[in-house]
């Protein structure tokens, strides 16, 4: 009895890397079978933020600690790297190295006041100090402020991350850059850290009897996940070849990191990626549909999107494909 | 008495002008059950909770296993080995009763498959092994009385300490959990048990502390503790002292 029932966690982690490998592969060949330039920069902006949402699930889902002001770290990533480019004719691919560190620093400083605050107090700080960072760029000179800086093009180079049409390179690179915070989320929810950050999610005073620090298990879990979402933004800076705070720094921009996460299953390993899979095509799709219609219906489609999947799902969407599962696990218990 | 495991000294807590503990000494012996008995309001989850770390005394000091633990917390408390379970129960309630219990056995083992191993291990002892799939907030209320002790039976406790595990269990239910913290002491845990119900607490533990409005009492075996006068009185008032 022990023995196959210690097999189902087991099986389960097994079953969800091979699902993970099949999605992979599925969305490496997706271009093949989507010609449409429009749509195949839906699906790098898709796999963009699939990646980010999973990085904030990282300590919003996983950790219980909801942020709302992820931009900061995506704003430090997509700067940090840009400025080493522009400035330095450093390569993207250290600046990656350095926007994820400087990023991740940032989101453990955050969390050193902030963790000290509980719960509602906790979301509130990240809010202000995300808005705050970003009026403070806004006016920074040494970062051109608000006019922003733009990446010039000398000449396709894989090191630099530049090409000439970037959507199809992008899509490898975001896949790759997906794929790979999945990856850690897979492993931390294995891990020694992953069960611990779940205790401290669900009952403080319980993961205490048993030994676990809260306090640097919440540092830990925000550094990680800062320098993962630091990294999606340096990604975005060479992809797009312009970053202004408005576009990296801004609330919106936080709010829509977190949304897909938790729309699509706060604290799961597929909420994440099925979240930016519906949300961010309805996004675009609104804005080029509705967009020019009549200001802010495009906002009030997604809205009511929003709204209606919180209605029906409250536990995401990843509860669509999970509901069965569990009753059969519970019935065979 | 052998080397005590666990000394307290001269413990003192308030809570405002509410004076919870006032000046408590006693020692529990290695492999010791020993009650925590007294009416509500006794002070006995203010004692249990300054045991455990979660509360610091105001005066005195405690010795686990002959280091001072008063004022350390909850964490080092667990880490050094002692467990303990809550009052209300307090499942990880987005996890499997395997998962919640790894938790706990990770505070040894460092890969989930050493602590999976010891997890299943603890389940099995505590009589939930055909559950170990099942999401921790489906459980019943005695299994999820159960589970909290899985938990920290996984941290390798030296002393456990249960808050009212019996209370609220149907008279198997409770014959179940009585056996269980008997299998406990068989494994060499020192067991700390706080009740207010006393019938069900005396058959099971060696010695018995009782405390009323926050001072000890008496401490002695149950037979005596039943018939002294004190608790008599703090029990039932002074009509039925005979």
């Amino acid at each position: 009895m022990a023995g196959a029932a210690r097999g189902t966690l087991t099986m389960r982690r097994r079953r969800e890397i091979l699902l993970g490998a099949a999605i992979l592969v599925f969305l490496a060949l997706l271009p093949l079978g989507v010609g449409n330039v429009y749509l195949r920069g839906l699906i790098v902006l898709t796999l963009l933020y699939a990646g980010l949402a999973q990085a904030w699930n990282i300590l919003g889902g996983y950790c219980g600690q909801i942020s709302l002001g992820h931009a900061l770290y995506f704003g430090i990533g997509a700067y940090t790297s840009t400025l080493l480019l522009t400035r330095l004719g450093v390569s993207p691919l250290f600046g990656m190295f350095a926007g994820g560190v400087l990023s991740g620093g940032a989101a453990f400083l955050v969390g050193l006041p902030c963790f000290r605050l509980s719960g509602h107090y906790y979301v509130i700080a990240t809010l202000v100090i995300g808005m705050m960072v970003a009026l403070l760029a806004a006016n920074w000179d040494f970062i051109n402020a608000a006019q922003g800086i733009t990446i010039p093009f000398h000449q396709e180079s894989w090191t630099d991350l530049a090409f000439r049409t970037a959507i199809l390179p992008f899509h490898y690179v975001m896949l790759a850059y997906a794929a790979l915070i999945w990856l850690i989320a897979w492993l931390i929810e294995g891990s020694r850290w992953g069960f611990f950050w779940r205790a401290v999610k669900d009952d403080v005073a319980a993961a205490r009897s048993l030994g676990i620090s809260i306090y640097p298990s919440k540092l830990a879990a925000a550094a990680i996940s800062g320098a993962a979402t630091g990294i999606g933004g340096v990604l975005y800076a060479h992809y797009i070849g312009f970053i202004d705070p408005d576009s990296t720094l801004d609330l919106s921009l936080s709010v829509l990191i977190a949304l897909p996460a938790v729309v699509g299953g706060i604290g799961t390993l597929w909420g994440p990626l099925l979240g930016a899979a519906v949300l961010i095509p309805v996004q675009q799709l609104s804005v080029a549909w509705l967009g020019s219609a009549a200001g802010g219906i495009d906002l009030m489609v997604y809205g009511a999107l929003i709204m209606a999947l919180a209605l029906a799902r409250p536990e995401g969407l990843v509860s669509f494909f999970q509901g069965r599962a569990r009753e059969e696990a519970a019935d065979h218990g | 008495m052998a080397e005590p495991l666990l000394a307290i000294r001269g413990i003192s807590k308030s809570f405002g002008s509410v004076a919870a503990n006032v000046d408590i000494s006693f020692e529990v012996a290695p492999g010791e059950i020993l009650g925590l008995i007294g009416p509500n309001g006794a002070g006995k989850s203010s004692l249990f909770n300054i045991i455990a770390g979660s509360i610091v005394p105001d005066r005195g000091e405690i010795l686990f296993a002959g280091r001072r633990i008063s004022g350390i917390g909850a964490v080092a408390c667990a880490r050094l080995g002692i467990g303990r379970t809550f009052q209300v129960v307090r499942s990880f309630d987005s996890m499997t009763v395997l998962e919640n219990v790894m938790v706990g056995a990770f505070l040894h083992a460092r890969r989930s498959a050493a602590a999976m191993r010891a997890a299943g291990e603890v389940i099995a002892f505590c009589g939930l092994a055909g559950r170990q799939d099942v999401p921790a907030h489906r459980l019943s209320p005695p299994d999820k009385r159960r589970l909290e002790i899985a938990r920290a039976l996984a941290t390798r406790p030296r002393l456990l300490l249960l808050d009212e595990m019996l209370t609220g269990l149907t008279p198997t239910e409770a014959r179940e959990g009585m056996q269980l913290v008997r299998d406990l002491r068989a494994q060499g845990i020192t067991i700390i048990m706080v009740e207010h119900v006393m019938e069900v607490l005396l058959p099971l533990i060696d010695r018995a502390i009782v405390l009323d409005l926050g001072r000890k009492l008496l401490e002695g075996r149950p037979a005596e503790i039943v018939r002294h006068p004190d608790v008599i009185r703090a029990y039932l008032g002074d009509r039925y002292v005979a």
